[in-house]
């Protein structure tokens, strides 16, 4: 059976040249970092030049990035930390509706813990307002956390504008850029960005690794408390072999981002004009330029979203229904809820995330099988009325 | 499929769910949503003499509704009204060779949408079931059903 799999916001291969960086570090280079002795100093040295090819991908200084276990802790680390660092100062902390749970949950334990949270609203489209978000900025207000792209819908916030506002105020701003990471051209200097969350495994490396990127000028408490690793922010001995394949992966998508922006952007719009053109009563979700080069959301009016994944995926065709995590839960998305998507159409959407491993054959081989899922269960569907 | 969280059964009477699609001129309808995941089913019946003659289902629900609906209405056809009130969602999944856990509700969408189709066959036609004693179209699965 054909295999195709179309989810990758959700994860991605590791490619065989990371593979290859990271091998001889399980076994033949795998001493201490911090040992003093030539194995030591190799696996040092080898640390040291994937955290600046990890600088390099977002135009930063190597001295600002941190490795953490992934996106997840990297989120935890920034908004907690800034908090809690500036707690004399004020309370307020500005986010919006569309956050991966990684933030909202944390904004959600600072509420618990007496901090003052505002969640903007979006547009139809997936963005925020720059006057709305403005005019959230209070005197108390110590930290801007705004996702860079959304999983679900793919849409791009305005993350320079944003940039420009915090810096003018004096607050801190943070982006969760775990899916804008080697998918959209980042330099946090240009774009005045405080704080940046990576994951590895979203860019072809390994899972189990990410960093944080720190601009020097910011005060953040340490997140892990013991050895001197990371410049004493977060001890413990480093995940080595993570570390090298996420250094070789941050390389090779710095090296390929054009030309990975633009093979991927083409498959996107072949995939979403096919989808379009041969399958009645389909919306876009997000928006139609600013958005993910690989991602796609679909509504398929009148089929439910569990119907059409469990059809795909009989046929080899993995893909997801809005986030990885709400699959069993009647709750819609509240990223397709914050776009004001009606429910039944926020249970007909599935996600198709599109990758350098993506073929034209295998997009069309899924539109076939869309066709057939449309058909066959739309017939059955008490909401169906046939058109004509 | 192997390694499909659904075993065989279930997938087979997924991709080819008998039954499924519309009645023309139904002596009874019922219609039904779920109120753990907001899924909808409804029911065609053709009744005679009290026996259930043809049965229709349609759906707005995941793999293991269309699935359970598949094996309901085979349950039922033929059968007289009492008879197929007493199909449970619990014989459904006996049926299907198991669903698993987080899908048991689906299976009750089935078993209840019937009851419905019923009840409201019954209302129309001033008739009393022993079955459908105590039973509300509006009623909540969670309370009941449990595994
Ligand atoms: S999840 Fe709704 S019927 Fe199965």
């Amino acid at each position: 059976m054909r295999e195709v799999y179309l989810d990758y916001s959700a994860t991605t291969p590791v490619k065989k040249e990371v593979l290859d960086a990271m091998l001889p570090y399980f076994t033949q280079e795998f001493g201490n970092p911090s040992s003093l002795y030539r194995k030591g100093r190799e696996s040092r040295a080898a640390l040291e030049k994937a955290r600046k090819q990890v600088a390099d991908l977002i135009g930063a200084n190597d001295r600002e990035i941190f490795f953490t276990s992934g996106g997840t802790e990297s989120d935890n680390w920034a908004v907690k930390g800034v908090a809690f660092a500036n707690k004399s100062k004020g309370n307020h902390i500005i986010t919006t509706k569309i956050e991966h749970h990684a933030l909202l949950h944390t904004c959600e334990y600072l509420e618990e813990n007496g901090f003052e949270v505002t969640y903007l609203d979006v547009d139809k489209y997936g963005k925020i307002d720059l006057n709305d978000f403005e005019n959230a900025i209070r005197d108390t207000t110590i930290l801007v956390s705004i996702i860079f792209a959304n999983n679900e819908i793919g849409t791009i916030q305005p993350i320079k504008e944003i940039g420009e506002i915090t810096r003018k105020r004096g607050i801190i701003f943070h982006t969760d850029a775990v899916q804008a990471l080697g998918n959209v051209d980042i330099n946090v200097n240009e774009m005045n960005i405080d704080l940046l969350s990576m994951s590895a495994h979203k860019i072809y490396g390994p899972k189990g690794i990410g960093a944080l990127y720190v601009n020097r000028k910011v005060k953040l408490p340490n997140f892990m408390h013991g050895g001197a690793q990371e410049y004493k922010r977060r001890a413990g001995t480093e995940n080595v072999t993570g570390i090298i394949g996420f250094g070789k992966a941050a390389e090779l998508a710095k090296e390929s981002l054009h030309e990975h922006i633009k093979k991927v952007t083409d498959l996107r719009n072949y995939f979403i004009q096919s989808v379009m053109e041969k399958i009645d009563e389909v919306t876009l979700n997000g928006h139609p330029t600013d958005r993910l080069p690989g991602n796609i959301n679909m509504t398929f009016a009148y089929v439910e979203g569990e119907t059409i994944l469990l059809y795909l995926d009989v046929h080899g065709i993995s893909a997801s229904s809005g986030s990885a995590c709400s699959s069993s839960s009647f709750q819609a998305s509240h990223v397709l809820q914050a776009i004001g998507i009606p429910l039944e159409n926020a249970l007909s959407s599935i996600r198709f995330t599109v990758g350098d491993f993506t073929t034209k054959e295998d997009l069309d081989y899924v539109v076939e099988t869309l066709m057939v899922i449309t058909d066959k269960y739309r017939s059955i569907s008490p909401f169906y009325k046939k058109k004509g | 499929m192997g390694n499909n969280m659904f075993n065989d059964k279930v997938i087979e009477h997924f991709m080819n769910p008998h039954n499924a699609g519309e009645m023309e001129n139904p002596d009874a309808e019922g219609t039904i949503g779920s109120p753990v995941c907001g899924d909808i089913m409804q029911i065609f019946l053709k009744i005679e003499d009290n026996i259930i003659k043809d049965v229709k289902f349609k759906t707005f629900g995941c793999g293991s509704a269309i699935a359970s609906s598949s094996v309901a209405t085979d349950m039922i056809k033929g059968k007289t009204i009492e008879e197929a009130l007493k199909v449970t969602n619990k014989q459904v999944i006996e049926e299907l060779g198991g669903l698993p856990s987080q899908k048991v509700h689906c299976s009750v969408l089935s078993e209840q949408a019937i009851k419905t189709a019923i009840y409201n066959y019954a209302k129309e036609h001033n008739l009393e079931f022993e079955g459908l004693k105590g039973f509300d179209p509006n009623y909540d699965p969670h309370d009941h059903h449990d595994e």
